[in-house]
């Protein structure tokens, strides 16, 4: 067991056992963010499909439309939508608002992430 | 075994320098009412004297005994094994994280003391500087003549429960951290802000609160570490009106 800190024990960052809810909400931002970080990448290089042309772009909306990449893409939003409400939290924190309600204030906001996610896969996937 | 005596596996983590870790296992009949530490003392006593740990006062005031029990830190000395064990169940004992072993369950808090006087943390205040701001007073005398200890142990476990000082050894740690706010609250010296106004200080910190999680002596370092944030906000926002000031 490696005791020491280490940059390379950022694997157990992503360790839930035995932690607390804070512990859940540090993971969570992680992970959405390099979630949101390799969707930056993808849809950079989705966005250059452009320049080879009409038939090329249309090949890819086509792709697009699949249930895998409509997943895909709800798993972006709820990425965005968690990190950017976990985010209000954090900063609302920083300047020293709502510290010790942070627990509740955390519940409060994926009980909302969770509707908001609710709604949009209903509109991917239900409303055509 | 009855309600009174359980038969209860310890798993000890054992590392003498040099040496790969491992557990040790030991069958202990136990109370389910003591504490974890007075049974790691009775294997040290009867089983195997070689097993090296921490511990003083025995009631929750010198912070020493701080161990991970089923990898959650306690204060082992006022842990009752019915809290964390059932009977014939397991409790596995490891040493802080975040900190090296020097033998078995103690670990080098050497850094963590040498920072603690860096931030200038007085292990004494007033009554009234000695609580948390927003906890209720019950020992306060307006004339501030009377003075007590203040509640962090020094104990290391918000260190260890921290998950941003797993992989930054130059984070100051919430601590540090917390002492500085403490400090600061006490003495207003602007060059404490500076001083943890850094990457490696308030800044590194990512709210997972742990730290106040697990604090056995209402520190709150969670709290104590956005304070400090605010407080440097409102230092650097006053430092740009006073540098305009003269100008005008």
């Amino acid at each position: 067991m490696k005791n020491e800190p280490d940059s390379t024990n950022f694997l157990r960052w992503f360790d839930p056992r035995n932690r607390n809810l804070g512990t859940l909400a540090f993971i969570l931002n992680r992970i959405t963010a390099l979630g949101l970080t390799l969707y930056l990448f993808l849809h950079l290089i989705v966005l250059g499909t452009l320049a080879r042309g009409p038939e090329a772009y249309d090949g890819f909306i086509k792709l697009a439309k699949t249930p895998v990449i409509l997943f895909g893409e709800t798993l972006v939003i709820a990425a965005g939508i968690i990190h950017g409400l976990n985010g209000i939290r954090i900063a609302l924190n920083s300047f020293g608002i709502g510290t010790r309600y942070q627990r509740q204030i955390f519940i409060g906001l994926m009980v909302i992430a969770a509707g908001c996610i609710a709604i949009f896969v209903k509109s991917m996937f239900f409303s055509h | 075994m009855n309600e009174t005596q359980w038969r209860v596996t310890f798993e000890i983590y054992r590392q003498k320098t040099g040496q790969p870790a491992h557990f040790d296992k030991f069958v202990m009949d136990v109370d389910p009412d003591e504490y974890v530490l007075d049974v790691v003392e009775r294997i040290w006593a009867y089983n195997d004297r070689s097993l090296t740990f921490r511990h003083a006062c025995h009631h929750s005031t010198c912070g020493a005994c701080g161990m991970r029990v089923n990898g959650v830190e306690k204060l082992t000395c006022i842990t009752p094994i019915r809290e964390v064990a059932r009977n014939g169940g397991q409790v596995r004992i490891e040493p802080l994280r975040n900190f090296p072993v020097l033998s078995d369950l103690v670990v080098d808090m050497s850094d963590f003391y040498l920072r603690l006087d860096d931030v200038k943390f007085s292990q004494v205040a007033s009554l009234q500087d000695a609580c948390l701001p927003f906890e209720r007073k019950q020992q306060v005398r307006e004339d501030g003549r009377y003075e007590r200890l203040v509640d962090c142990l020094e104990c290391g476990m918000c260190i260890s429960a921290c998950p941003v000082a797993l992989t930054t050894p130059e984070y100051l740690g919430p601590g540090v951290l917390a002492a500085a706010q403490h400090a600061y609250q006490q003495s207003r010296d602007a060059s404490l802000l500076d001083q943890v106004d850094d990457q490696d200080g308030v800044w590194r910190c990512h709210s997972a609160y742990e730290c106040t999680a697990v604090c056995p002596s209402n520190v709150d370092p969670g709290w104590r570490i956005m304070d400090l944030r605010k407080d440097i906000l409102r230092h650097q926002i006053s430092k740009i009106f006073s540098r305009r000031g003269p100008s005008r």
